[in-house]
C-alpha cells in the first residue's frame, strides 16, 4: 500500500489498543466579540485512544458538535491544542487540513451522506479516489462484508433504504482506515431497527477491525453502545463514563438537566 | 397570489439575477435597435428637409443613353426660359461628374464611387451656398479647383499647391484656391470632391455649355404645383421634372426603406438572442420549482388549486419580465445614445438629431420581456402544478424522478428527419427557388436537435467524462456524472450556445466557400498578369493600351472594349478584341472554326452557350441590335468554351466602336514577359504619367476584392450574434450556480470528506466545460450540415461555389466554446470552493 502523504504512516489498526488517536488540550472555540461573545468550547482536555468506540453526550447547546467539529479539522480552534496522531490541527492551512480529513478522518453525518450520481461501492471508495489511492481491495471487501453490504455495491442511494445509506456511509469513512472516524448523530435520521443494527456495525468496526469512533449523540441508548461516554455541558466536560448502559446514561443526564436549571 | 410571486422574486433576486441579465440583454437589443433607427431615421428626415427647403423645382437631364441631345440639352438657354417665368426666385444650374483627384501617392483620394467633381456657383455676394468656403476662395478660372477639407488632407495640398486629377484621360494640373464644406454623402462616406468654375467643370465633365441638374427656387408666396405644372409645361418631355414636395417624399420613401431593411436586420439578430433567452428562463423556472416542490406541494394541501400554481409561477415570470426589461430599456437607451458617439469616433458619418423615443418603444421592449419570460415560465408551470400535495409530507428528500425522455426523443427524431429530409431535397434542387424549403428545413432540423439534445447528450459527456477522469481523476468522473444527472437542464443550457454556434458555423463556411468560388470565378480562364483598369466607369482612353504596350516587360498588352446588345430579344454582352493576341492573356479553347475569320465587321465569335441558345454554327449570321437602334448581322466565324474574359461574343473592335458614344476601353490585360512580372505595375503607372485614374491589378487584387464585399458582413454578422453567445454564456453561468446551490450539501460533504478547495473548482470548471463543448460540437455539426446542404442553392447562379470548412476556424470556435466553459464557471466555481463546510452539511 503506498500513500501519497507527506504523513508519518500510521501503526496497524488494533495493534496498540491505549496508544492515543486524537487529543484535545485546553481546546476553546469562541464564537463572535464583545457582547455577542459565545464560548462553545471553553478548555476542553480529552482523549481519544485508538481501538475505542467512544461517545459524546450532552445536551443542545453543550458543544458537543463543536467539540467534534474541532477535532475533526471542520472547524477552527480559538485557543489551546487540537491533535489527531502527532499532528497539531492549529498549525494546518487549509490545504494541509483538507489532505488531513482526506487521508487520516472518517466521517458519518446525519444524512446526506452520500453522492447521488455515485454507486454504492463508488461512494465507498471516494475519499480514495479524491486521493488518487488505489483502495486496499482485501480490506474494503471486510468491511463490506462486516456492514452487510454484499449485494448493494452496485446500486445507487435512490435505489437504498435509508439504514443502507448510512452503513454505505460508515463503509466510506472506514475505507482509507483512518485513523480516527467521527459520527455525528448517524442514527438521527433512521427508524429504530436500523439505527440498532447501525449501532451494532459501528460496534463491530471498533472490535473486529479495531477502528477507532467518536460519536456525538443525544440518545441514551446510542450511547451505551459505546465504550466509554463523554459528558459536556455548557463548553466543559463534566464527566465521563466507562461500560455504559442505557439506564445509567439516562439518569446522568437527567442530573445534568436538574443541575443546568439550578445554575 | 401577485403577493406571493414578488415575494417568491424578492426571496430569490440572487439566483434569478443570470436569469434577469438575459432578458435584460435581449430587451435591450430590441429598444435599442428601435430607438437607434428612430433617431438616425429622425436626423435624416430633418437634414434632407433642409438641404430642400429651397428647391422649388428640381429639372435633370434625361437618363444618359437616351438621346436628349435630339430634343435640346440643359444649357444656359434652358436657364434663362426658367428664370424668365413668373414666381422663380432663382436657378442653379450644376454640373457633376467624376473626378479622381491623386493622393500623395498617385492613387485616387476617393472611393470609386464617390470621387465626385462638379462646378462651384458664386451667388450674388460671390459664394456657392452650397459649399461654404473654409479658406480661400471658389475657382473662378480654368487653371483652378477648390476641393473639401478631407480630400485636400489625402492630396496633401494646401491653398496655393498644384492638385493632380483625371477625369478620363490625362493627368491635369490645377492650382488649389479654397477649401470648402460638404455635406454630400458621396462624399462624406469615403468620396472626394473637386469643385471648378462653371465652364470648366463642363469642359471636364460635360459637353460645352450643358448642364446636368437645375435647381429652381420660387420666390415668396409662389404656389411649388404650380411652379412645376409651368416648368413641365415650358420644357421639352426629355426633362425630369420634379418639385421639391416630390423629390422630398422620394427620399422619405428611400430613407423608409434603408433604414427599416437595417431595423429588420438587427431586429432579426434580437430575436434570435431573445430566443436563447428563452432556454435561460425555462431552465432557471424548472430549477427553482424543483427546489421549491416541497414548498408547492403545502400550498396545493393547504388548498391551492393548480391553476393557481400555475397562475403564481407566471405572475412570477411577468414580474421578473418586467423588471428586467425596464432595465433592459433603460440600457437600450443607453446603447441609443452611445452607438452614435462611438460609429463617429471610428469615422463613420451619421447626421446629428435629437435622440428619438417614440411611446410605442417602451411599450414594445416591456411587452417583449414580459411576453417572452412568461412564455418560457409557461412549460415549467405546468410541472409545478403536476406536484402533489402529498409531497409535502414527505419526511426524507427524494430523489425526483426521473421522467422518461421517450416522447421527447420520439417527436425530437420526427422533427429532426422531417428537417434532414428538407435540406436532403434541397441539395437535389437546381435553382434558387428552394429558399423557403431550405429556411423551413433548417428550421427543423435545428429544432429537432434541441428536442434531442438530452439523449444526445448521454455519448457526449460519458466520452468527455472518460477523457476528464483520466486527466483529472475523480473531479473529472464528478463532473461527468453531474452533467449527466439531469439530462434535460444540461441539453436545454448547451442548446442556448448550440443556436449561435449554428448560425456562426453555418455563415463562416457559407461565406468562406463563397469567398473561394469568387477566387475560381475571376480569373479561371485569364492567363494575364495584370489588369490596368480605370478608376472611372469611363473607361480608359484607346492611347493607355497602346502606351502600355511600348513598355519594356511587357509581352503583350490587349484592350478589351464591350457593349450590350440584344440579340433575339435578349440582352447580350460583346467583348471587342484583337482576336490573333486575345490568346496571350486568356486561354480560350476554339471548338470550332478559327479565331483569326474574327476581323473587321463581318465576322465574331461565340461562346458554346451563346451558340446553344441561339442555334448558332460556324457560318450563320448573328443579329445583333445596339442600343443606339442600328443593327448588324455579323457571320460566326469560330466557337469558344464559354470563358469569364470573353463573355459571349467576341467581335473585331470595328464592329462595335460606331455603336459606342465614346470608344472607350474597359481594361488593358497585361502579360509580362518571362521574369520581368516583378515591379511592371509601378513602372506602368509611371509611364502613364502617374495618373490616379489609371490603376494596375493583379489577380491578387481582384480576389481581395471579391471577399472585401462578404468578409465585413460576415464580421458584423458575428459582432451581432455575439449577443445570443453572451446571453447563452449567462445562461451556462446561470445553471451552474444553481446547481452548485441545489448541491451545496454534498459539496460540504465532498470538502469534509477530504475534497480540496481546488478540486471543488475543477469539478464545477468540467462540468462547465462538458456543458459548452457539447453545445460548441452540436452547433458546429449543424451549422456545417446545414451550409453544405443550402449550398446547393447556389450551384446554378454560382457554379464555382463549392463547400470549403474552414477547419482552422472551426477549431477557434471550438477553442472558444472551451473558453467560454472555463469563463462561465469562474464565479460558480468559486462560489462552490468557498461554502462554508459545515454550514452547508447542515443546509436543507
Amino acid at each position: 500500500m503506498s500513500r501519497a502523504t507527506a504523513f508519518p504512516v500510521p501503526p496497524a489498526p488494533g495493534g496498540t489498543g491505549g496508544a492515543v488517536a486524537a487529543r484535545a488540550t485546553a481546546l476553546s472555540k469562541v464564537y463572535g466579540h464583545g457582547e455577542t461573545r459565545v464560548a462553545a468550547l471553553d478548555a476542553v482536555d480529552v482523549e481519544f485512544r485508538r481501538a475505542e468506540f467512544t461517545a459524546i453526550m450532552g445536551p443542545s447547546g453543550s458543544g458537543k458538535s463543536t467539540l467534534m467539529h474541532c477535532m475533526a479539522g471542520l472547524d477552527s480552534i480559538s485557543s489551546g491544542s487540537a491533535r489527531i496522531g502527532e499532528v497539531e490541527l492549529g498549525t494546518l492551512d487549509d490545504r494541509r487540513l483538507t489532505r488531513l480529513r482526506r487521508d487520516k478522518v472518517g466521517f458519518v453525518f446525519q444524512a446526506f451522506n452520500l453522492l447521488p450520481t455515485l454507486t454504492a461501492l463508488e461512494n465507498i471508495t471516494l475519499p480514495l479516489a479524491i486521493a488518487g489511492r488505489r483502495p486496499d481491495a482485501g480490506w474494503v471487501e471486510r468491511i463490506v462484508a462486516t456492514l452487510g453490504l454484499s449485494g448493494r455495491l452496485a446500486h445507487r442511494p435512490s435505489q437504498l433504504s435509508g439504514g443502507q445509506q448510512q452503513r454505505v456511509a460508515v463503509a466510506r469513512a472506514l475505507a482509507a482506515k483512518p485513523e480516527i472516524v467521527f459520527a455525528d448523530e448517524p442514527t438521527g435520521n433512521l427508524d429504530s431497527r436500523s439505527g440498532t443494527e447501525l449501532l451494532g456495525f459501528l460496534q463491530e468496526s471498533v472490535r473486529a477491525l479495531g477502528q477507532t469512533v467518536v460519536m456525538v449523540t443525544h440518545d441514551p441508548v446510542a450511547a451505551s453502545y459505546a465504550d466509554r461516554v463523554v459528558f459536556l455541558a455548557d463548553g466543559r466536560i463534566v464527566d465521563e463514563m466507562r461500560e455504559p448502559t442505557a439506564g445509567a446514561v439516562l439518569d446522568r443526564m437527567k442530573a445534568f438537566e436538574v443541575n443546568g436549571r439550578t445554575n | 397570489m401577485l403577493r406571493t410571486a414578488l415575494r417568491n422574486v424578492l426571496a430569490h433576486k440572487a439566483r434569478l439575477m443570470m436569469t434577469a441579465l438575459a432578458v435584460l440583454l435581449g430587451t435591450a437589443f430590441v429598444s435599442g435597435t428601435l430607438i437607434f433607427s428612430d433617431t438616425v431615421e429622425g436626423a435624416f428626415r430633418n437634414k434632407m428637409s433642409k438641404s430642400l427647403d429651397d428647391v422649388a423645382v428640381q429639372v435633370t437631364a434625361g437618363r444618359p443613353g437616351t438621346d436628349a441631345q435630339d430634343d435640346g440639352a440643359l444649357d444656359s438657354r434652358v436657364v434663362g426660359t426658367l428664370r424668365a417665368l413668373p414666381g422663380v426666385a432663382s436657378v442653379r444650374p450644376s454640373v457633376s461628374g467624376v473626378v479622381v483627384v491623386a493622393d500623395k501617392h498617385n492613387d485616387p483620394a476617393g472611393s470609386d464611387w464617390g470621387s465626385t467633381g462638379a462646378n462651384y456657383v458664386p451667388g450674388k455676394d460671390g459664394k456657392d451656398s452650397r459649399y461654404p468656403l473654409v479658406t480661400g476662395r471658389g475657382p473662378a478660372a480654368e487653371g483652378e479647383i477648390a476641393l473639401d477639407a478631407k480630400t485636400a488632407g489625402k492630396a496633401g495640398a494646401e491653398v496655393g499647391d498644384t492638385v493632380r486629377l483625371a477625369v478620363d484621360g490625362p493627368v491635369l494640373g490645377k492650382k488649389l484656391v479654397g477649401i470648402v464644406e460638404t455635406d454630400d454623402p458621396r462624399v462624406t462616406s469615403g468620396g472626394s470632391l473637386a469643385l471648378f468654375d462653371t465652364a470648366t467643370a463642363q469642359k471636364l465633365l460635360g459637353s460645352k455649355g450643358r448642364f446636368s441638374e437645375l435647381v429652381v427656387t420660387a420666390k415668396p408666396g409662389a404656389d411649388q404645383q404650380q411652379l412645376t405644372a409651368k416648368v413641365r409645361e415650358v420644357l421639352p418631355k426629355t426633362f425630369e421634372v420634379q418639385s421639391g414636395a416630390q423629390l422630398a417624399a422620394e427620399q422619405s420613401k428611400m430613407i423608409d426603406h434603408e433604414t427599416s431593411s437595417i431595423r429588420n436586420t438587427f431586429l432579426v439578430f434580437a430575436g434570435i438572442s431573445l430566443f436563447v433567452g428563452v432556454f435561460i428562463i425555462a431552465n432557471t423556472f424548472t430549477m427553482l420549482i424543483a427546489q421549491r416542490s416541497r414548498e408547492i406541494a403545502l400550498l396545493r394541501a393547504v388548498g391551492a388549486s393548480r391553476r393557481q400554481v400555475v397562475r403564481s409561477v407566471l405572475a412570477e415570470a411577468a414580474v421578473l419580465g418586467l423588471v428586467a426589461s425596464a432595465g433592459g430599456f433603460a440600457l437600450g437607451l443607453g446603447i441609443a445614445v452611445g452607438l452614435p458617439r462611438l460609429l463617429k469616433a471610428t469615422g463613420a458619418e451619421l447626421p446629428d438629431g435629437p435622440l428619438v423615443v417614440e411611446p410605442s418603444v417602451v411599450l414594445t421592449a416591456l411587452a417583449v420581456g414580459v411576453v417572452v419570460t412568461v412564455l418560457a415560465a409557461w412549460l415549467p408551470s405546468r410541472k409545478a402544478a403536476k406536484i402533489a400535495p402529498v409531497e409535502a409530507l414527505a419526511s426524507v428528500d427524494q430523489a425526483p424522478a426521473t421522467r422518461s425522455l421517450v416522447v421527447r426523443n420520439s417527436l425530437g427524431a420526427a422533427l429532426t428527419s422531417l428537417g434532414v429530409a428538407l435540406m436532403l431535397y434541397v441539395t437535389t434542387l437546381r435553382d434558387s427557388g428552394g429558399l423557403t424549403v431550405a429556411m423551413a428545413g433548417s428550421a427543423l432540423t435545428l429544432a429537432g436537435v434541441i428536442v434531442l439534445a438530452p439523449l444526445l447528450s448521454r455519448p457526449f459527456v460519458h466520452l468527455f467524462g472518460k477523457a476528464a477522469t483520466r486527466f483529472s481523476g475523480v473531479s473529472g468522473k464528478l463532473a461527468k456524472e453531474n452533467a449527466l444527472r439531469n439530462p434535460r437542464r444540461t441539453a436545454a443550457t448547451a442548446s442556448a450556445l448550440m443556436i449561435g454556434l449554428t448560425l456562426i458555423t453555418g455563415l463562416t463556411v457559407g461565406a468562406v466557400s463563397a469567398n473561394q468560388g469568387m477566387d475560381k470565378k475571376g480569373p479561371q480562364q485569364l492567363t494575364a498578369d495584370f489588369k490596368v483598369k480605370s478608376a472611372s466607369y469611363l473607361g480608359l482612353s484607346p492611347e493607355v493600351g497602346k502606351e502600355v504596350a511600348k513598355q519594356p516587360g511587357v509581352a503583350a498588352a490587349v484592350p478589351l472594349r464591350s457593349t450590350g446588345f440584344q440579340s433575339e430579344e435578349k440582352p447580350a454582352l460583346a467583348t471587342a478584341a484583337d482576336a490573333t493576341r486575345i490568346g496571350k492573356v486568356a486561354d480560350v479553347r476554339v471548338t470550332a472554326g478559327s479565331l483569326s475569320g474574327v476581323q473587321g465587321t463581318g465576322a465574331v465569335a461565340v461562346s458554346a452557350k451563346f451558340a446553344e441558345e441561339h442555334a448558332l454554327t460556324v457560318g450563320s449570321a448573328v443579329r445583333m441590335s445596339f442600343y443606339d437602334g442600328k443593327k448588324a448581322a455579323p457571320k460566326v466565324a469560330a466557337v469558344y468554351a464559354d470563358n469569364d474574359v470573353l463573355g459571349e461574343v467576341l467581335t473585331a473592335p470595328a464592329l462595335i466602336d460606331p455603336h459606342l458614344e465614346r470608344v472607350r476601353d474597359d481594361e488593358v490585360l497585361v502579360k509580362a514577359a518571362p521574369g520581368q512580372a516583378a515591379g511592371l505595375p509601378g513602372r506602368i503607372k509611371e509611364a502613364l504619367g502617374g495618373n490616379p485614374l489609371i490603376k494596375v491589378e493583379t489577380p491578387e487584387d481582384l480576389r481581395r476584392q471579391a471577399s472585401g464585399n462578404i468578409d465585413p458582413i460576415l464580421n458584423l454578422s458575428y459582432g451581432l450574434l455575439g449577443m445570443a453567445v453572451l446571453i447563452a454564456v449567462i445562461g451556462v453561468v446561470n445553471t451552474l450556480a444553481m446547481s452548485v446551490f441545489e448541491r451545496t450539501r454534498e459539496i460540504g460533504m465532498l470538502r469534509a470528506i477530504g475534497m480540496a478547495r481546488r478540486e471543488v473548482k475543477q469539478m464545477v470548471r468540467l462540468e462547465s466545460v462538458m456543458i459548452a463543448m457539447f453545445g460548441a460540437v452540436l452547433g458546429v455539426g449543424v451549422g456545417i450540415f446545414l451550409a453544405w446542404s443550402g449550398g446547393h442553392l447556389l450551384r446554378s447562379s454560382f457554379p464555382q461555389y463549392e463547400m470549403t470548412v474552414p477547419w482552422a476556424r472551426i477549431g477557434i470556435f471550438l477553442l472558444l466554446a472551451l473558453a467560454v466553459g472555463v469563463l462561465a464557471a469562474v464565479w460558480p466555481a468559486r462560489r462552490a470552493a468557498r461554502l462554508n463546510m459545515l454550514e452547508s452539511i447542515g443546509a436543507q
